[in-house]
């Protein structure tokens, strides 16, 4: 039987890119030091910052919430309801917010109920467009621009999400195998605040293997939504996942050291990306928030149509002068 | 024998070999699951013994 490192006692999780073996007591002390570390390693953010963590309901996010709060950090999250009634997914993975808040003794958290606040849930946006928008990526449209709201309003120096570091390898796959430049130029566990009412993004699970996330979300009795989002079946990205793992399974850290090495020489400039020329980030005459367009911000332009045709139940589309969108 | 259940399909496999062989025998990668035997995660190194139940979650869910 595969035995603990530090203590030799069974282990229930062998690492074989960190040659590591741990059982639980001793897998529950690493997790949050390699989180530790990497907090530090890209300053990501300080003790006396306020960080708003995003949460899905699934492993990542809650097994983030659940580090940073035993790290002592301060933190508040915040659930969006997406309006995806499949399977009652949003209903289930706000549950799961909230039971695990409950269980935690009370941690705070906002929801935003898009529905509710804008007066379509995202499918049923998506189904009215019909054109140009795929319903994922106006999902991350709108959860990026309430993110930026509710940080803003709530004075967070950072939003903190759950990526890991199976999720930057296969982005970062994808993107090469596409040569998009632009992309593998911004992709960073840290991006910067480029204004004055934009906070810093972090991913401080990412040098965390998602098997890892996974195990301390278990190991940790994280009750997380299992079930994938039902748009998501299909989606490049879990391909990517599936290839470096198959990488993986042959070749002990693949995953790792394509990521790694990869920071790493974007670090030391070994590789330079032709950086898209600045842009002038102006103010949306709506909602207030920068956008790189004169006149709408993208989130708001997306909602124009349905200004004129918004449905009578409790619509609260972004009116001009809002502040917050 | 020994029985490997992953969502709802399960396998019946001699037992005596670790569930990392039995995993990638019943054509997963050890990589994207991870075993849990009476509810309590463990090792895939482990040797599967005479009438044990492991249950695989996948890695990749929820988010």
């Amino acid at each position: 039987m595969l035995k603990c490192r530090k203590c030799g006692q069974p282990a229930v999780i062998n690492m074989r890119h960190h040659r590591l073996a741990l059982c639980e007591t001793h897998f529950l002390d690493w997790v949050p030091a390699r989180v530790q570390h990497t907090i530090e390693h890209f300053q990501m953010f300080r003790p006396d910052e306020r960080v708003l963590v995003a949460v899905s309901g699934g492993k990542d996010s809650l097994a983030l919430w659940d580090i940073l709060t035993r790290l002592g950090y301060q933190t508040e999250g915040v659930y969006i309801n997406l309006g995806i009634a499949d399977g009652g997914y949003s209903q289930l993975s706000q549950s799961k917010v909230e039971q695990f808040a409950a269980s935690r003794g009370g941690l705070r958290y906002q929801v935003v109920d898009v529905q509710e606040t804008y007066g379509w849930s995202v499918p049923a946006l998506a189904r009215h467009r019909r054109r140009g928008h795929k319903t994922c990526s106006l999902c991350g449209l709108i959860k990026r621009h309430i993110m930026n709201r509710i940080a803003y309003e709530g004075g967070f120096s950072a939003i903190a999400t759950g990526h890991n570091l199976d999720d930057e390898a296969a982005v970062l796959m994808q993107n090469t195998l596409h040569w998009e430049t632009g992309y593998l130029g911004r992709q960073s566990p840290v991006l910067p605040a480029t204004h004055p009412r934009l906070a810093r993004k972090v991913k401080p699970l990412c040098l965390l293997y998602e098997r890892e996330t996974a195990a301390y979300a278990l190991v940790r009795g994280i009750d997380y939504i299992y079930d994938e989002c039902p748009y998501s079946v299909g989606a490049t990205t879990l391909f990517y996942k599936e290839l470096l793992n198959q990488l993986e399974s042959r070749s002990v850290a693949a995953k790792q050291n394509f990521y790694l090495t990869f920071l790493k020489a974007k670090e030391e400039g070994l590789v330079k990306f032709v950086e898209p020329a600045e842009v002038e980030l102006s103010t949306c005459e709506r909602c207030g928030q920068p956008t790189s367009a004169q006149g709408l911000c993208a989130f708001c332009r997306l909602w124009e149509p349905e200004r004129q045709t918004a449905p009578e139940n409790g619509s609260e589309l972004p009116a001009a002068g809002d502040v917050d969108g | 024998m020994m029985k490997l259940i992953y969502r709802d399909k399960e396998w019946e496999l001699a037992h005596g070999m670790t569930i990392r062989d039995a995993i990638i025998k019943i054509g997963l990668n050890p990589e994207a699951v991870l075993p849990l035997r009476q509810g309590k995660l463990i090792s895939e190194d482990n040797i599967g013994q005479e009438n044990d139940v492991i249950t695989l979650i996948a890695v990749v869910s929820g988010g």
